[in-house]
């Protein structure tokens, strides 16, 4: 299988889709012609024209709106957000318009459309850029919510959000565009919303994660097997409709669970998986479930307290460790 | 507050423009002496213009601005016994918009719309009985009583919807006419706006793109005074709104919205230029509400006057169509007494099959929150 980054596999996505579909097209702020601010959509100009890969000024709320205007009529937009910070400015059509528009009209309008960008922190881009955004969307019913944390999982589920006839929220990893995996070139293979993977299978513990974060759970399960501790990693992947049957499963399996997330605590999406648990395995939880988030602060800027407001592998290392009643 | 001149008393009430001279379908360029004197979108042809002689599309339109008025009315009594709920904001005294706009629309155009729906919906052909239901809450209304006064949608009629923030549906209204653009087609979208909504970052930013990408609709400012309880002078910087499609490079002007025939000459030549040209424009129509803004909002004493309420109501739209064709004898007393007995019956039966049709069951609640279907 070939290996390639999370850039292309997204690349890859876009195109066989767009190929597939003229129905499909692509909006948003530097798409065509300077191939994406970060390269995601390198070649499609060329390939599809400008009527389908389009430059738009840079105005959110306005181009959010045009998708929704076209969705509404039977076009499939994907509107790429340069970054979903950016994505507040045009909440209003996210939330008020796209999330609504099918139940509001009694069923008559679907709204068959992708918002997409990069989420969450990188480095050293402070408080304005480095926000994670996933549980506000999450709490809209009407969206989809899709944080892939792989390149097969960016590839495969980009496919599904544009074949899907629902405002799809997809939030890509912005340290993620660079990382490689081995990823399927069978242009029919999709990755259904709503459906986790298990990333790492242990029975001692269990790591619900998803996004970015599956990167983390994962080498903090290949960490923790050098102590011969072996941790299930649920990479939830689709964060709205939540797979909590594999949540569910997993935690009925190893008695204890952390919940892994790049954003704040308060209402996180932690948050709501604690309490499907508690509900759900009350009977068999061994410890507390503990969650792993980013600190309570906008992001500083200053290298080494930026370090600190982040969760990471250490801090999941601790929490796993904590559940498992071991010395940390 | 210094009182707002009225528009310009023609046969009709006439066509509000400053010395028309040609439509402006010219774009702006920068030397464009549009910009110092706007030319208006309405041509200034006089009531001797084909329209005021078609004693049959006259019919029509004076039927349809009736059965609004007459249908609003029962609106405000079942708002009042409890059969309505919510907000509801009501048209009367701008009728002469919608049906003079829907006049010069086909059926395969597109309308896109604010909260104050209901005028819209009923002169773009939705049935009485749906709006009505709607309105009750019942399965049978137009939204399957999901979306109420201020969502109304009809896909039967491309009508898309009855909007509830805003500003939020102007950019729609320009993505639908992308969509137009996108497949080669020659539709027109038209978006219904109040002036308020020109103070809004969503309108500058859809009337930017409309303009930049030549996107094929039509712009309609009801300018009815008031955004809620605010004036107009008191909300924008500049008084002639319709200046602002300046900024868009969009053809531009403004009609007396009170005159039927003045909005549907404005409107089609706006249209025509959408589907002929691909070139949208900002068209301001001058009315006025003869209502509060909502159920809640006296009809006047807190922002606006009793005198000056009285001096509008002086051009009532339906009175002035009614007039315009007694005068040329295609109506009289008797053929409006029987026009609007008509429609009175129409707004009975609505009332009747929107009180019959029951109300959403439970099984209604999960329903449509997502489509279950993918391409």
């Amino acid at each position: 299988m070939p290996v390639i980054t999370y850039r292309d596999a997204l690349n890859q996505a876009l195109r066989e889709e767009m190929q597939r579909d003229d129905r499909v097209f692509l909006m948003g702020e530097e798409v065509a012609v300077y191939n994406g601010a970060y390269k995601v959509s390198k070649g499609l100009l060329a390939e599809f024209g400008e009527m389908r890969v389009v430059d738009t000024p840079i105005t959110e709320l306005g181009f959010a709106g045009i998708g929704v205007g076209a969705a509404m009529v039977g076009l499939r937009p994907i509107i790429e957000f340069m970054t979903w910070n950016f994505a507040l400015l045009a909440i209003d059509q996210v939330v008020n318009a796209a999330a609504k528009m099918l139940y509001m009209s009694g069923g008559q309008f679907k709204m068959p459309m992708v918002f997409r960008g990069p989420n969450g922190a990188a480095l050293q881009l402070s408080a304005q850029h480095s926000q994670a955004w996933e549980s506000w969307l999450a709490h809209i019913p009407g969206l989809k919510v899709v944080t892939p944390g792989t390149p097969a999982d960016a590839k495969g589920l980009l496919k599904s959000a544009i074949r899907d006839d629902n405002p799809v929220c997809f939030l890509e990893g912005e340290m993620l565009y660079n990382t490689k995996g081995e990823v399927p070139d069978d242009p029919d293979l999709t990755i259904p919303l709503g459906k986790a993977e298990l990333k790492r299978e242990g029975d001692h513990a269990t790591i619900v994660t998803h996004g970015k974060m599956a990167l983390v759970a994962v080498q903090v399960a290949d960490q923790l097997a050098k102590e011969g501790i072996r941790v299930d990693v649920v990479d939830l992947r689709t964060v709205r409709p939540m797979d909590t049957e594999a949540v569910y499963a997993s935690v009925r399996k190893t008695n204890r669970c952390v919940v892994l997330e790049e954003g704040w605590e308060l209402c996180g999406v932690g948050a709501q998986v604690v309490d499907y648990v508690q509900r759900e395995c009350f009977d068999h939880l061994d410890a507390p479930v503990l969650r792993v988030h980013q600190a309570d602060v906008p992001m500083p800027y200053a290298k080494q307290i930026e370090k600190l407001a982040k969760p990471d592998a250490a801090k999941t290392i601790a929490a796993v460790k904590q559940v498992l009643y071991l010395d940390p | 507050m210094a009182k707002k001149k009225q528009p310009a008393e023609g046969a009709h009430g006439g066509v509000a423009v400053e010395d028309a001279p040609a439509v402006a379908a010219a774009s702006d360029a920068a030397t464009d002496a549009a910009v110092e004197r706007p030319a208006p979108v309405a041509a200034a042809v006089g009531a001797e213009g084909a329209e005021g002689d078609d004693a049959e599309l006259n019919h029509a339109m004076l039927r349809s601005m009736l059965l609004q008025r007459r249908f609003e009315e029962r609106c405000a009594e079942a708002y009042a016994i409890g059969k309505i709920g919510g907000f509801c904001h009501l048209y009367i005294g701008q009728e002469a918009v919608s049906t003079g706009s829907m006049s010069v629309l086909r059926p395969d155009d597109y309308v896109i719309t604010t909260y104050r729906d209901h005028g819209q919906a009923l002169a773009r052909g939705i049935s009485a009985r749906g709006v009505m239901a709607e309105l009750f809450g019942r399965e049978g209304g137009v939204s399957g009583g999901k979306g109420g006064s201020m969502h109304l949608f009809d896909a039967a009629t491309n009508f898309l919807g009855g909007h509830g923030i805003v500003g939020g549906h102007v950019p729609i209204g320009a993505g639908v006419g992308f969509a137009i653009k996108y497949r080669g087609g020659d539709q027109v979208c038209v978006c219904f706006m109040g002036e308020s909504v020109v103070n809004t970052g969503a309108f500058h930013e859809a009337l930017n793109m409309a303009g930049l990408w030549k996107l094929p609709c039509v712009f309609v400012i009801e300018n009815n005074r008031y955004g809620m309880g605010t004036a107009l002078e008191r909300a924008s910087a500049i008084h002639d709104i319709y200046e602002r499609g300046a900024a868009y490079n969009m053809p531009r002007g403004q009609c007396d919205g009170q005159d039927v025939f003045a909005v549907r000459r404005a409107m089609g030549e706006a249209v025509e230029r959408a589907r002929r040209e691909q070139c949208p424009t900002l068209l301001e129509v001058r009315t006025y509400r003869f209502m509060g803004h909502s159920m809640s909002d006296a009809v006047s004493g807190t922002y606006r006057s009793k005198a000056e309420l009285d001096e509008y109501l002086k051009r009532d739209p339906i009175a002035l169509l009614r007039a315009h064709m007694q005068g040329r004898g295609q109506i009289d007393d008797a053929g409006v007494q029987a026009m609007d007995d008509a429609v009175k019956a129409e707004v009975q039966d609505a009332w009747d099959f929107a009180d019959a049709s029951p109300e959403p069951g439970p099984e209604a609640l999960y329903r449509d929150v997502l489509a279950d279907t993918t391409s």
